[in-house]
């Protein structure tokens, strides 16, 4: 009897149990696109508190700052793309709900989770200098070439995760997964620069079937990274998930009025779609759809 | 055709990227886009251009048209994941949006009033920290105002040349903030010090208007004769309104009555 590597399967309930107060929280895909959308409502649904939410932010950094869950953000933006300003987001800052807040230039970011995912306390580069990120970050410092050019230039620290949490099109029971869109983002990433990275997917395969229509390159993410997997179709809901589905822009354009709106409009917006677990989400915005489709 | 405000506005936008030669040509908003299509189709066909999210482009489609796999002949990929490698590789200009942008050439897209508590949150810097200093950088304001062209920016997202060479070698090296075209003229950063210099202003605009819509100091050359922007050609009509915006987009940014 042959040993195969092992599965890795688990329930959104699962994952979210593995999880602290406290940690720190590495969310893949970028603003409005494949994002861990079900895993992100399960933690909104959770006791969890006190997170450092890391994050090219969308709805997934609107959601976890309008319910308190977030001690510290670390972005470069938070935006809807076709909704520029994400409102909940927004709210949050304006009213100094976020007790500490890091802005890096969005190139930095992905220099401090690659400094991470190599071990490493730093990178060198170029962005951040002479703007306003080094003066509202003067713990970031910066690093003089020991070579003859004597340059000095920023010394981007690792962005060290406790947990990274993804979204991809397939992956296989052990932790293997592809991106069938266009942009991988940097979901690798995350789980490189987590201590563990879990993954959730549109469906699971076995994995021969990762390859049948999709080209090797296609495999971003391998499961030496990985410490579960979960099955949530329609679990990047309401950002991207190319080309299972494209964002849900009508459902956006909702969330971000009842965001922006009175806290009546907001707790109506909570009670219909986000106050139930996965399965009754994905019921009341099946019910959403049809209503808009009249 | 009688060219309109926006189509001032395209041309100029188009010459902003006229002598890049060959090099990733990265505009963001809706009159950046098709100025650099302009431009790809006219004075510069060696532009490297995108269709906005992860694919180079062998032509230039309309505005917002769906990638389709007939019409568009891809040549490459650019993941965000790449985009990033090409900034720091510095073959590229980027013309980005600007908030605030003041005397000095600094930009804000960050947040408008005190860091810590905003009185209104922007976007974030985004790569504009990143963009100023390492890759030639344009600014593109739609509406100018007071509000937007300020004495100092309230928070730099986007590095001003003055900064970059205060923050030493590391940040002036290959810093190039090369144009600012807004709705009523084009500038650059090459005043005295470094500051703001009114290059043209569009037609049928007076240098009044522009000093009027303007919250700083504009430095003019010598005695104030300030030329108009050019008016574009009517090859560069043909190819807005037929090929790249025949549903008029353009007007929602810069409108047909200004």
């Amino acid at each position: 009897m042959t040993k195969g590597p092992r599965d890795k399967r688990m329930t959104i309930d699962e994952v979210v149990a593995t999880l602290e107060d406290g940690i720190t929280l590495g969310i893949g895909g970028w603003g409005p696109r494949r994002k861990p959308m079900a895993l992100v409502r399960a933690i909104l649904r959770s006791e969890l508190k006190d997170l450092t939410l890391v994050s090219w932010g969308g709805a997934d950094v609107g959601l976890l700052v309008r319910a308190g869950k977030v001690k510290k953000l670390v972005y470069a933006f938070v935006s809807l793309d076709s909704v520029p300003l994400e409102p909940n987001f927004q709210k949050a800052r304006q009213e100094g709900t976020i007790p500490e807040v890091v802005e890096l230039d969005e190139g930095m970011f992905q220099t401090g989770l690659q400094a991470a995912a190599q071990r490493l306390p730093f990178l060198p580069m170029r962005a951040g200098l002479g703007s306003d990120v080094l003066v509202n970050n003067p713990w970031i410092k910066t690093v003089t070439s020991p070579y003859d050019d004597g340059q000095e230039l920023v010394a981007v620290p690792a962005l060290e995760l406790d947990v990274g949490l993804v979204h991809l099109n397939r992956a296989d029971r052990h932790g293997n997964a592809t991106y069938l869109g266009p942009d991988p983002y940097f979901d690798d990433l995350f789980c490189m620069a987590a201590e563990r990275a879990y993954v959730s997917c549109e469906q699971v395969v076995d994995t021969a079937g990762l390859t049948v229509d999709a080209p090797v390159q296609r495999l971003l993410v391998s499961r030496m990274m990985v410490d579960g997997v979960v099955e949530t179709p329609n679990g990047a809901h309401f950002t991207t998930c190319t080309p299972d589905y494209e964002r849900d822009e009508r459902f956006q354009r909702a969330y971000a009025a009842a965001a922006g709106g009175s806290d009546e409009e907001w707790a109506a917006f909570e009670e219909r779609f986000l106050s139930g677990d996965e399965a009754a989400y994905q019921a009341a915005i099946a019910e959403f759809a049809k209503e808009q489709a009249q | 055709m009688t060219p309109t405000r926006a189509d001032v506005c395209a041309a100029a936008i188009a010459d902003a990227f006229a002598d890049d030669g060959e090099l990733f040509a990265s505009p963001m908003g809706l009159l950046p886009m098709l100025g650099v299509r302009l431009c790809r189709l006219t004075q510069n066909p060696d532009l490297v251009i995108s269709d906005g999210e992860s694919l180079f482009l062998a032509s230039p489609p309309p505005l917002f048209a769906q990638h389709s796999v007939e019409r568009d002949v891809v040549e490459g990929w650019i993941p965000f994941r790449r985009v990033f490698d090409v900034v720091a590789y510095g073959k590229r200009h980027v013309m980005m949006g600007a908030t605030q942008v003041d005397r000095h050439g600094n930009q804000n897209i960050s947040a408008i009033g005190d860091f810590t508590q905003p009185k209104r949150q922007l976007l974030g810097s985004r790569g504009a920290p990143g963009n100023t200093v390492n890759n030639r950088t344009s600014y593109w304001v739609p509406k100018h105002s007071p509000r937007v062209f300020v004495e100092k920016v309230d928070i730099v997202s986007g590095v001003g040349p003055a900064r970059a060479k205060a923050a030493g070698k590391g940040a002036s090296r290959y810093h190039d903030i090369h144009r600012i075209v807004s709705n009523l003229a084009v500038f650059d950063v090459r005043g005295p010090g470094d500051t703001l210099r009114l290059l043209s202003v569009h037609p049928g605009v007076t240098l009044d208007e522009v000093r009027e819509a303007s919250g700083c100091d504009l430095h003019v050359d010598a005695d104030g004769a300030i030329p108009e922007t050019r008016l574009p050609t009517a090859e560069e009509l043909v190819l807005v309104n037929e090929v790249l915006d025949p549903k008029g987009l353009r007007f929602k940014e810069v409108p047909q009555d200004a």
